[in-house]
């Protein structure tokens, strides 16, 4: 899930006879699984959640490209140096598409970048982790990019037309990752001694922060009632956490390494694993800007934008000078 | 004959290999998301013709290595590329001077080579040609944008190519590998590109209000091996840090 506590606008779901007539219609489209498309009414509180809640995605799939670049250099082969390179490029398309469904809503990606970078709007906590062996660029696809496709697989259905639709061809592409993901880590779990110490540290080290990307657990997340009525949620935290467990434990035995958590048990009454819930101390911490990589993640993202405004106002001012003697030559 | 070729295809892998690794070196640090993505689209392209290139290399020198093995295993004395693409990337400005001086050459070099009488050389030509026609583009425009920009901008043009313009002259030199290739009508004689480069990257500069530096000066050493910039060990520590310090291992 790239989007985390995004915190939903107003003061919670409204009861019918205290809507307007234009809320209740717009409620009934939604009800009724009908889009809601840019030109369309929309209440305020809606479009101000999912500029929250689309920009905050965005931002996750750009500050997720630095913890993969961190590894890019030391691919160990050709072939894993290209498909890195793929995937952090799907990653910052990703990031392309999302600030263009954020602007269908009227802000323009400049505006929430700068957000961004002022510690006004947030990103995913997984991105605030590091990545510190070759393991990780498996466990980062496997996990995370898991993660995040059974959060985005539910979004494809969400009510905001363009978010749904860049939610359908993100998709295709994090199924990609994620294989690619544990192709590494099966490499790695049935490789050297040293290389199955790397893929079961990459696992422990990823598992709680990954548990943390579907947001805390259901009875403290403040958010959820409005946002799922929008339909701009789809199923609440727990329910998606516990999905992402089912389906992982699994994949863990499969690749033979051990269960990062001694707790995680098939429960033959609920059907599911039992599991233990993350720190959420640290996660709270991770959030208010303490997590291990914070200020490294939000100083590179600063310091690209600060020295890379030459450039932008360098083709910007360019640009202008192309379209000022199209016109007079006209 | 076959030691002079696989002299030659070194020098076209390890081109490919190390501006791919040093495009790469960008991810996440771009001026703008639409940047980041042609970075690593260009990187990623050029890794691609890396394992073309030193895979054929392998096969020619015939010692039982693949292209892995030659990229992550070589040290710095067998690195066959042009000194040009191993030198930091500096500002982007820089980064894409570099980018477009070398896809003006590597376009027309593709071109001949996609004449060349080795089959094997000609269908990796014609690949990565229609690659490096689309880099030279990008890299043209943009160093048309930022030359013809602002104030600010040109000024840090005109820098990048006046510090890159000694490692051009390189490209253009030929040895005796290179005269084994012309006689066997594998490649073309580097000297015979010059008039072409000059005037490609001629209207291009001078289209960014640039100019030239008026000096032949060239560095070189670089794709014979007889001496690297002191950047490259550098590169390779990150690159081959993996197989180096796992030998054996599969990835």
């Amino acid at each position: 899930m790239y989007a985390q506590m995004v915190k939903t606008a107003g003061s919670g779901v409204k009861d019918r006879d205290e809507m307007s007539e234009q809320e209740q219609d717009f409620q009934d489209r939604i009800d009724r699984g009908e889009k809601i498309e840019p030109k369309d009414w929309m209440p305020d509180n809606y479009r101000i959640t999912l500029i929250r809640q689309i920009g905050q995605h965005a931002h996750s799939e750009v500050v997720g490209q630095l913890p993969e670049g961190n590894w890019i250099t030391r691919a160990p082969t050709l072939e894993r140096k290209a498909i890195l390179l793929a995937k952090v490029q799907d990653e910052a398309g990703h990031g392309l598409y999302l600030y263009g469904a954020a602007e269908t809503l009227g802000v323009s990606r400049d505006e929430i970048t700068e957000d961004l970078l002022a510690g006004r709007m947030k990103y995913s906590s997984i991105f605030n982790y590091p990545t510190l062996n070759w393991a990780d660029m498996g466990a980062v696809g496997w996990l995370v990019d898991g993660a995040a496709i059974i959060n985005q697989v539910a979004l494809q259905r969400t009510s905001y037309g363009p978010y749904a639709r860049a939610m359908v061809r993100i998709c295709k592409e994090e199924s990609f990752h994620a294989r690619q993901g544990y192709h590494i880590m099966m490499k790695m779990a049935s490789g050297t001694p040293e290389q199955k110490a790397m893929a079961q540290d990459a696992l422990n080290r990823l598992w709680y922060p990954v548990l943390m990307m579907f947001g805390p657990s259901d009875k403290e997340s403040v958010h959820t009632a409005q946002s799922m009525a929008w339909k701009i949620k789809m199923d609440t935290n727990d329910e998606l956490r516990q999905k992402f467990v089912d389906q992982t434990v699994q994949q863990i035995e499969y690749l033979g390494l051990e269960l990062p958590d001694p707790n995680i048990k098939w429960n033959d009454e609920t059907k599911q694993y039992d599991y233990s819930d993350p720190d959420w101390t640290e996660f709270f911490d991770v959030i208010k800007g303490n997590g291990p990589c914070n200020v490294d993640r939000m100083a590179a993202r600063n310091k690209a934008w600060d020295d890379g405004k030459w450039v932008r106002d360098g083709l910007m001012a360019h640009a202008e000078k192309k379209a000022a003697a199209k016109v007079a030559a006209q | 004959m076959d030691a002079s070729l696989f002299q030659y295809l070194l020098r076209l892998g390890d081109n490919t290999l190390v501006l791919g690794h040093r495009g790469s070196e960008w991810c996440g640090h771009a001026p703008v998301l639409e940047e980041d993505i042609a970075l690593a689209n260009t990187a990623l392209d050029l890794i691609g013709q890396t394992q073309l290139w030193l895979g054929l290399a392998a096969e020619v020198e015939g010692k039982g290595r693949d292209a892995d093995q030659l990229a992550m295993q070589r040290d710095i004395w067998d690195f066959r590329n042009l000194l040009l693409v191993e030198l930091p990337n500096g500002d982007f400005g820089r980064t894409l001077m570099r980018q477009f001086l070398f896809d003006a050459w590597q376009v027309i070099n593709l071109g001949r080579l996609m004449n060349s009488s080795n089959p094997r050389v000609a269908e990796i030509a014609a690949k990565a040609s229609k690659e490096a026609a689309y880099h030279v583009e990008r890299s043209a425009d943009t160093v048309v944008g930022l030359g013809d920009g602002t104030e600010e901008s040109h000024v840090r043009m005109q820098a990048a190519l006046e510090y890159l313009w000694p490692y051009v002259g390189e490209m253009f030199l030929g040895d005796e590998v290179d005269a084994a290739m012309v006689a066997a009508g594998i490649a073309p004689d580097p000297a015979s590109l010059r008039a072409e480069y000059d005037a490609l990257i001629g209207r291009v500069i001078k289209t960014a209000t640039l100019e030239i530096p008026d000096s032949s000066f060239a560095h070189k050493g670089g794709k014979t091996g007889a001496f690297h910039t002191e950047h490259l060990g550098h590169m390779l520590c990150s690159m081959q840090w993996l197989q180096r310090a796992y030998p054996g291992a599969s990835w």
